[in-house]
């Protein structure tokens, strides 16, 4: 062993890449940033995927217990509105998708229109999801703060067939509701996140940044978006569609 | 040596140092048990611990730089690094498995078991003997007949704890846990609860009182408070009118519960499950739940309408139920009395008791 | 196959002129910089502020336990202090004291990069941690809280009227810094590697880190839900652990569990990577086993979320599932032993110092010993039920967290002074501190192992009269203790400015941190270094100490 303390890299390969701006100083190539971007964003999904877990074990039991009252408080779920955000999500997936693209293809106007369209599913969703929200309140479905079984120990109109829930049975609907609002609430407070950030996305775009070929920070984002659509996916089946009308 | 300092500070220390156990008492059946596996734990710990040290210390000794100020590279050795692992693993397997059997000694109660009920509430510890017999921060139990306590918590988590008997069992609001013993030595002992539960929580201790078993029996006598566990059940299932339906009659609307307890019966959902002390009070708290196949899910629920120690109650009288003779009995008769009455908490049903005198002796 | 290294002259050392300490000066040159070092050390300094109050509270606690009524402190006043010592000394000084401190400053110097993968990234934990702090002083200052650092629902939702929303909140903002410091180390030790730095050549410190890091990215998210339940509980009443709205206060605990678990793991095992570090130095050795202690390292932290349940034993689990948990907790302290044995061996044919950082390692190895052994004692179930809850766990718990992991960083601390101030500390001083620390200790903690088997219930404000000697022993501990902890903060500072010169690797070793002038640059290496020598490589040192001296010469 005859080599150095530290050999020192060969100079070349260096010197042209000081010049980009894009590239931070500890970093050695562009490659090896972008790299190290998305794969820090994957793990940061996993913990976002442990954080849902700890709710989705909630779920799992409760629902298990309280079947019928799982049921019951489901039947309460307005399913054109789920459907229909579940769809506006799925569009806005897409429309990342295709702005992630435009900036790969260094298209300003695509990225910008499809930014915007992202941002204006998202604030449908949300909008459907703030009107669900005000149903609930209406119905006095929101345990700890209004909250009344009456709706659970009596027929509803609406489905005749079903049987109204013992009054023991009809307590446990607060758990559906906690769960309800605990999982639709931190699921809103992530597309919250999301549609802010998109703003400042748009706001750079729209001063030309992403279409340059620099583009981790968009492609990042999407991986973010596609994730919050995916924990939806999850959500409505769960949440809406699971235990209706057995 | 003690001129140099005052004499009442040496007094003192003496005294103090004389009551200084460093061991507790060994008097429940368990304990030996458990001590004796407590002793091949410190045997190992202080094997394990030793070669460390022993390693460490000579290497210190053997290879300090002065005596050996070249150091021999060595990558390592398999066959060393896996005796070290096959050997710890060896151990802590024996430990595992006797760890499990002491375990299931201690959690599994005899079927010979007397059954004391204790209620936990912020803070303090009350005890229901079947006789009727309350006590607070205290237990009095027999020695040498194996006791089974049924626990439940009124509020928060407690934990009911008996250092000599080498038992505890936490106590959680809502679900019945249960522990057991055989107490060995007439004696007085700590009971503990070692579960935080708030700011009194050192002060939610007692005393353990085991006795000879003539002794028990006396003091059984001596601490009567008129009508027993399954007595005040009785008037408080008549005064919630629980008789209604559970009449035993074939035509009623609520299954029969004499001699209901400890059987096996199918649920509303096609399940079986064994009638104990857990699913009596599940059942009253949780009807719709806890269904017999064949029966209409129209229980109303008593949550909230009747106290831990009501339910225990309740439980009693259902546990001793053999016939249904005096549930007629008494619903024919509690139709003209019950119209005005009560209020169907266990504490007043308790009140009432001393008026009425106590037709069942159950001891 | 030997080698012999002379340590170099330290009286001809000068400190470098330019470094990551003078690179720029001023406050606002420190609370905004992107320099993983200095991140570190405001890492340190924020840590150390929260150990004085964790380790004043403890202090009292003590005093308070001096007599059996516990006529020091009124009983709820005696529940606020061991609650903020535990939230405090828990989430505020052992989870990050050695991943944020010594891993900050360490991970890019030891594996050749610049800086951690997200350098801003780091920033923000660093401001998150200190939010999360301000929100527990807040609930310190205004009155503090009582429901123990386990937060055992329903005690903390329904029945303690202090400041829990507001020590919840500070834990859930604390935990999102070790997501992020979790998720920028993984990143780092994964991608910024210098070329030549394969896995297997990396020190064990950088193992042991990452498998702490796999640990806060996958555990601490699950604590974080768990305390805004709470939080969502006491504050509008949803019932997800309430009994009385059909949830079950056992499923906090095992959520609880689930992530306070394996947060022991990351207290211990960073201290874990310092000892292999410190183990090789001291004995001129390649620490004996390399790949058993690199993977004993994430066996432990793959184990460690499969023993939650070992602290549920006695709260009506399953027979069987307590059977399943306590044959895991078996297999987890397997790796453990490993581990001790490994680095016992190490000194074997060694050329063995007894500096300040190895007697801190002697310390850890015997106290990390007993303190996994009684571990074992309470993962047997049996034996759990008379133990747990008891003040054997407490001792326990100290010998590992207290014993293990502040050993561990007072040997790191002490390792890397020179590297991260450029001057020694007094080793006398050192040395006598390191003695005056293990027999505290001891001291301390010993006599609650007996007073634990006596049966003496933990979290007590007054306790029967018979178990007062024993605790007047600790309390007598817990003052030379107190000795221990504040001489080193006295001659460490002193040091800083009084300190010899260390120059750039005053102990010889090989680490890569050691091939640069201490205290280092802000980027690091002035050149991107090439490896191409294994971890703990004393030989390549020594020829390379040989032909610096040739071409100097």
């Amino acid at each position: 062993m005859d080599s150095q303390a530290i050999a020192t890299l060969p100079e070349h390969g260096h010197a042209e890449h000081e010049h980009s701006p894009h590239l931070h100083h500890h970093f050695a190539t562009e490659d090896q940033q972008r790299e190290a971007s998305n794969f820090g964003m994957w793990l940061f999904l996993l913990t976002e995927i442990m954080f849902f877990g700890g709710m989705f074990t909630a779920y799992l039991i409760y629902r298990n217990w309280y079947y019928p009252a799982f049921v019951a408080g489901s039947h309460w779920m307005k399913i054109w509105a789920g459907t229909l955000n579940t769809t506006v999500l799925i569009c806005s997936s897409f429309t990342m998708a295709m702005a992630v693209y435009s900036a790969e293809t260094r298209k300003r106007k695509a990225l910008l229109r499809y930014l915007s369209l992202t941002l204006f599913l998202g604030f449908v969703f949300l909008g459907i999801k703030a009107y669900e929200w005000h149903n609930e309140w209406v119905e006095h479905h929101v345990p700890g703060l209004n909250f009344s079984i009456n709706d659970f120990t009596h027929v509803d109109p609406r489905y005749p067939l079903d049987k109204p829930l013992a009054p023991d049975m009809a307590e446990k609907t607060q758990s559906y509701f906690s769960l309800y609002f605990l999982l639709t609430g931190v699921h809103a407070l992530h597309m919250l996140v999301g549609v802010s950030i998109l703003l400042f996305l748009i706001f750079n775009a729209w001063k030309g940044a992403y279409t340059t070929g620099h583009m981790t920070f968009i492609e990042n984002f999407g991986l973010y978006w596609h994730f919050v659509d995916i924990i939806w996916i999850f959500l409505f089946p769960l949440l809406y569609l699971i235990s209706r009308h057995q | 040596m003690h001129y140099f300092i005052s004499p009442v500070l040496w007094q003192f220390l003496v005294k103090w140092l004389a009551h200084f156990p460093l061991f507790p008492p060994e008097a429940s059946s368990v304990a030996p048990y458990a001590d004796a596996l407590f002793f091949f734990l410190l045997f190992i710990s202080a094997l394990g611990s030793g070669i460390v040290i022993l390693m460490v210390v000579s290497f210190s000794v053997l290879y300090h730089k002065e005596r050996n100020p070249e150091a021999t590279q060595i990558e390592g050795s398999t066959l060393l690094e896996a005796t070290w692992t096959i050997i710890p693993l060896a151990l802590f397997m024996i430990v595992f498995v006797w760890g499990a059997l002491l375990y299931f000694r201690i959690y599994n109660p005899p079927t010979n078991a007397m059954n004391i009920y204790v209620v936990g509430k912020q803070w303090m510890w009350k005890a229901e003997h079947p006789g009727g017999q309350h006590e607070i921060d205290a237990l009095h139990v027999p020695v040498g007949r194996p006791v089974r306590l049924t626990m439940i918590s009124q509020d928060v988590f407690h934990s009911f704890s008996i250092p000599a008997f080498r038992v505890k069992r936490e106590v959680i609001p809502g679900r019945y846990t249960t522990v057991w013993f055989t107490a060995t030595k007439p004696g007085t002992y700590h009971l503990f609860c070692t579960q935080y539960c708030g700011t009194l929580h050192s002060q939610m201790i007692g005393w353990v009182y085991a006795m000879k078993p003539e002794d028990y029996q006396a003091w059984l006598a001596g601490s009567t408070s008129g009508s027993s566990l399954a007595q005040n059940g009785e008037r408080l299932f008549a005064s919630l009118g629980c008789n209604a339906c559970h009449s035993g009659n074939p035509s009623s609307r609520g299954p029969n519960l004499a001699e209901a307890y400890g059987a096996k019966v199918q649920l509303a959902n096609g399940s079986y499950t064994v009638v104990d002390d857990a699913f009596l009070r599940d059942s009253i708290l949780n009807p719709s739940s806890h269904v017999t196949a064949g029966y209409a899910p129209i229980m109303p629920t008593y949550q909230g309408q009747v106290s831990e120690e009501g339910l225990i109650d309740l439980v009693e009288y259902i546990k001793t139920l053999h016939s249904n003779d005096r549930v007629q009995q008494t619903l024919n008769t509690s139709l003209v009395q019950n119209s005005g009455s009560t209020t169907g908490t266990g504490a007043s049903a308790q009140g009432q008791a001393a008026a009425e005198t106590p037709r069942m002796v159950n001891k | 196959m030997s080698t012999i290294i002379s340590l170099p002259d330290q009286s001809t050392a000068t400190l470098p002129k330019r470094s990551y300490l003078n690179s720029e000066y001023g406050l606002k040159s420190w609370l905004l910089t992107l320099d993983h070092k200095r991140i570190g050390i405001l890492y340190l300094i924020v840590t150390l502020f929260f150990f004085c109050i964790g380790g004043t509270m403890a202090a009292l606690i003590r005093l308070n336990l001096l007599t059996p009524g516990g006529e020091l402190v009124a009983a709820d006043t005696y529940n606020k202090l061991f609650s903020i010592h535990g939230i405090i000394m828990v989430f505020f000084f052992l989870v990050p004291i050695a991943p944020a401190v010594l891993g900050n400053f360490l991970i890019p110097l030891m594996i050749g990069a610049k800086d951690v993968a997200f350098p801003r990234l780091n920033l923000l934990s660093w401001y998150l941690f200190v939010t999360g702090g301000c929100f527990e002083l807040y609930a310190i200052i205004w009155g503090g809280m009582d429901t123990g650092w386990t937060f055992t629902t329903p005690l903390s939702t329904h029945y303690v009227n202090t400041h829990v929303v507001s020590a919840a909140l500070g834990i859930f903002v604390a935990g999102f810094s070790s997501i992020l410091t979790g998720v920028n180390f993984i990143v780092t030790i994964h991608r910024l590697r210098a070329p030549g730095m394969t896995w297997f050549r990396m020190p064990l410190f950088i193992w042991s880190y990452y498998a702490t890091s796999i640990l806060f990215v996958l555990a601490t998210p699950v604590i974080a839900i768990t305390l805004v339940l709470i939080v969502l509980e006491r504050v509008i009443g949803i019932g997800v652990f309430d009994p009385a709205k059909g949830g079950d206060p056992l499923l906090f605990q095992h959520l609880f569990w689930f992530y306070s678990h394996p947060a022991v793991y990351v207290m211990i095992l960073p201290g874990m990577g310092v000892i292999s570090e410190v183990v090789a130095c001291f004995s001129r050795k390649r620490v004996f086993g390399y790949t058993a202690v690199a993977f004993s390292s994430v066996a432990i932290a793959v184990f460690s979320f499969f023993v939650w349940a070992h602290h549920m034993f006695i709260m009506g689990i399953s027979n069987y599932s307590a059977l399943v948990f306590s044959l895991m907790t078996m297999l987890v302290a397997v790796p453990s032993a490993i581990k001790i044995f490994n680095w016992s061996s190490t000194m074997y044919k060694g050329s063995i110092t007894f500096d300040t950082p190895m007697l801190y390692s002697f310390s850890f190895i015997g106290l990390f010993t007993i303190g996994g052994m009684t571990g074992v004692m309470l993962a047997s179930l049996g034996m759990d039920i008379h133990l747990t809850e008891t003040y054997f766990v407490v001792a326990h718990f100290h010998y590992v967290m207290v014993g293990g992991m502040v050993s561990a960083v007072m040997a790191g601390l002490h390792f890397w002074w020179p590297k991260i101030t450029g001057r020694m500390y007094p080793e006398p001083l050192g040395r006598l501190a390191a003695a005056i620390l293990f027999i505290g200790f001891n001291l301390t903690f010993f006599p609650q192992f007996i007073v634990g088997y006596l049966g003496m219930p933990r979290r007590y404000h007054s306790y029967p009269p018979e178990f007062q000697v024993l605790n007047v022993l600790s309390t007598a501990g817990a003052s030379v203790l107190a000795i221990g902890y504040l001489l080193p903060a006295v001659y460490l500072l002193w040091s800083m400015k009084y300190g010899k010169i260390a120059g750039a690797n005053p102990w010889q070793a090989p680490g890569l941190e050691w091939q640069v002038q201490s205290p280092p640059l802000t980027e690091n290496f002035p050149e991107p270094p090439v490896v191409d020598f294994e971890a703990y490589d004393f030989e390549w040192l020594a020829n390379h100490t040989k032909s610096e001296v040739q071409t100097v010469g």
